[in-house]
């Protein structure tokens, strides 16, 4: 200890300045480290458009294709099923998809830019497990409101043949429907927008 | 000569490291309340199967893949090829399922003694903060083996931190570190369950025996056995851990270690429950499995996200049934701390309670379908009841006089008469012709069992009382 004793004031400035400047060190690392954790460019760059071919898909079939390692469901529906989808609407919490995710070209009653193509990815809007594919007018295990649809057997949560959510299950929100356009009248590009002209 | 060698060599060591202040301080002076049951094997049989997993864990890495190309394969070789790979593997996976049986039994003694009563709170928190990390170390290790449960229920895991309002949907991607579960989740899934989650669960479990030997451990009577001492300053009713109760845990270890052993040579699988049968199909990102369930010891949380009919909502109580767990210790209002000397309400409570828990656990595994959802509400209304409304009737109940000292519970020789005279109420003599003669053959008495069980069911009723 030197003879003019102890200055508290410089002591205690000079603490305040190691901290700061080690709190401000310690933002800047946890940057960089945190970042890391982010999806790579690699990861990024995977998400390119897929196109699927839809010449051979029957009538009420469903046909699945992967795009950015998701499941996407192209749907053919029959002039029964639009019926169904344009009367049964009492039941569903968000019929007109106002708050729903789906391309502007999508944005209709039967949520896809045909009416008898039906073009959604198939993770619940829940908790992303995959729905199962239930066309069937009430079967014995879905009861007899049913009208066909997609039921996901995680956590209960169903939707009708154009994706939208029924009330009262986790689900908040219909079946997002990818950006997707035609190239032919068979070919589907999913992945990329109709763009300007549906807009 | 050599003894004295070794001795000066021990004197060395001991010059320069605090061996035996530490040996005496939790080992052989350290009081353990005599009267400990049943219940308090536990602990230390936790303790066990840390060790049974940090063992097998580490042989399972040395052929493991942590790649979405490889992972599943590299689990079958271990399983095929592997020279005694597949009794390493069981080991872990049967490791994980006995690792929640017994802190779930832990847990519970703490619940029906009052372990976390005042001065516990912090080995109870400390504790709580274990389980939530053997929590993140199962689910990430069930990643792992890539099987169709695997990815699909780190899909339905991960997508919880979507339901975050704003952040959700950001805070998901940052950890699977891509747009679905892919090989970079699963990458550092397996950095985070044989590196980082290790490394807190060892320091956790440090804290929590720190912690305990500061403040010393509960009893059956939920009494401080410090407030009554020998003239040496010892606790009366307390002896040494060391060589009591390692002695009397290794009677436990033996125990426990017949039915891990049965499950791991027997039924690895235990019939689906300990290892689901679609995680041995690979991962598939297009086709979720018809029925999808997580292991038995996430189903009670499980069921209670699934009752909630919202997203968010469901989130928030899956995460609060955990967090009221750790408020428990200021929850609970009772004067005493051990459910022998409560009132009627708080044991009724924890019988539902119990109950419900248990009933959320089966629900969790079942489909979801409309009656199961209505009886999760139930469960889950129940659950968070026995919680919330634990400061009203804790303080209402009227609590029994505590005892000064431990009691002292019959040992089981001192039970053997009751025993027989059990037995012997429970079955009369047949005669019946055996080769031209008659002999006498003990034969169970229905009317016998039916009055032991009528007397067993007066008895529970009187104790809920």
């Amino acid at each position: 200890m030197s003879e003019q004793g102890v200055d508290n004031s410089k002591r205690q400035f000079l603490t305040t300045a190691l901290t700061v400047v080690g709190a401000v060190g310690t933002g800047y690392i946890a940057v960089p480290f945190l970042s890391q954790m982010q999806p790579s460019t690699k990861a990024k760059a995977a998400g390119a458009p897929v196109e699927i071919d839809i010449r051979k898909i029957e009538p009420g079939q469903l046909i699945r294709a992967a795009w950015r390692g998701k499941p996407v469901w192209v749907l053919s529906r029959t002039p029964d099923v639009l019926e169904i989808l344009a009367s049964d609407t009492a039941k569903l919490a968000d019929p007109n998809s106002l708050e729903s995710n789906q391309p502007a070209s999508s944005q209709n009653e039967f949520r896809s830019i045909k009416p008898e193509i039906f073009i959604a990815v198939g993770l619940c809007t829940h908790l992303g497990c995959s729905p199962t594919f239930r066309p069937e007018i009430a079967p014995n295990d879905l009861g007899p409101e049913w009208n066909g649809g997609f039921f996901c057997p995680c956590h209960g949560s169903g939707f009708d043949l154009a994706g939208r959510v029924v009330r009262g299950v986790p689900a908040p929100t219909n079946l997002d429907v990818p950006p997707h356009r035609y190239v032919t009248d068979t070919r589907i590009i999913i992945g990329e927008d109709t763009g300007e002209a549906s807009a | 000569m050599k003894s004295k060698h070794l001795n000066n060599c021990g004197n060395w060591f001991l010059d320069r490291f605090p061996m035996s202040k530490l040996w005496n301080e939790h080992m052989a002076q350290y009081y353990a309340p005599k009267n400990f049951n049943f219940w308090y094997f536990f602990g230390s049989l936790a303790l066990l199967v840390l060790v049974n997993q940090f063992i097998t864990g580490i042989l399972l890495t040395m052929n493991y893949k942590p790649d979405a190309g490889l992972a599943f394969d590299s689990v079958e070789y271990i399983m095929r090829e592997v020279p005694w790979g597949w009794l390493v593997r069981y080991m872990h996976s049967t490791g994980a399922s006995a690792f929640f049986i017994v802190v779930y039994l832990h847990m519970f003694r703490g619940l029906i003694y009052g372990s976390y009563k005042q001065p516990r709170e912090l080995i109870w928190i400390f504790g709580m903060l274990i389980f939530l990390a053997l929590m993140a170390e199962a689910f990430m290790g069930y990643l792992l083996p890539w099987g169709q449960m695997s990815y699909w229920g780190a899909q339905v895991i991960i997508s919880l931190f979507s339901a975050i309002p704003i952040i959700g949907d950001d805070l998901s991607l940052w950890v699977r570190g891509d747009y679905v579960i892919s090989d970079a989740t699963l990458n550092r899934f397996f950095a985070f369950h044989v590196i980082a989650i290790p490394l807190i669960l060892i320091m956790l479990v440090f804290l929590h025996i720190i912690a305990l030997h500061e403040v010393g451990s509960n009893n059956p009577d939920g009494i401080e056995i410090k407030d009554s001492k020998d003239p040496w300053g010892h606790p009366v009713d307390g002896i040494p851990f060391h060589p009591y109760y390692t002695v009397k845990d290794i009677v436990g270890v033996a125990v426990f270690l017949f039915f891990f052993a049965t499950v791991i040579f027997y039924m690895p699988e235990l019939g689906g429950y300990f290892l689901e049968h679609a995680n041995f199909i690979p991962a598939d990102p297009l086709a979720t499995p018809e029925h999808i369930a997580p292991v038995w010891y996430f189903t009670p949380f499980y069921a209670i996200l699934r009752a909630i009919p919202d997203k968010f909502a469901g989130v928030i109580a899956m995460g609060g049934a955990i967090v009221v767990l750790f408020l428990l210790p200021w929850l609970d209002r009772s004067p005493v701390r051990s459910i022998r000397y409560r009132g009627g309400i708080y044991k009724k409570a924890l019988f539902l309670f119990v109950i419900s828990f248990l009933g959320l656990g089966y629900l969790g595994m079942q489909a979801p379908t409309a009656n199961a959802t209505i009886m999760a509400r139930v469960c889950t209304a129940i659950y968070f009841a026995f919680f919330l409304l634990m400061p009203i009737y804790t303080r209402w109940e009227k609590t029994k006089p505590l005892p000064k000292r431990v009691t002292e519970q019959p040992t089981i020789e001192e039970r053997i008469p009751a025993i027989k005279d059990a037995f012997a109420a429970m079955t009369h003599e047949v005669p019946t012709q055996e080769h031209g003669e008659t002999v006498m053959h003990t034969r169970p008495n229905p009317s016998g069992i039916a009055d032991a069980g009528k007397s067993l069911a007066k008895k529970l009723k009187g104790s809920l009382d």
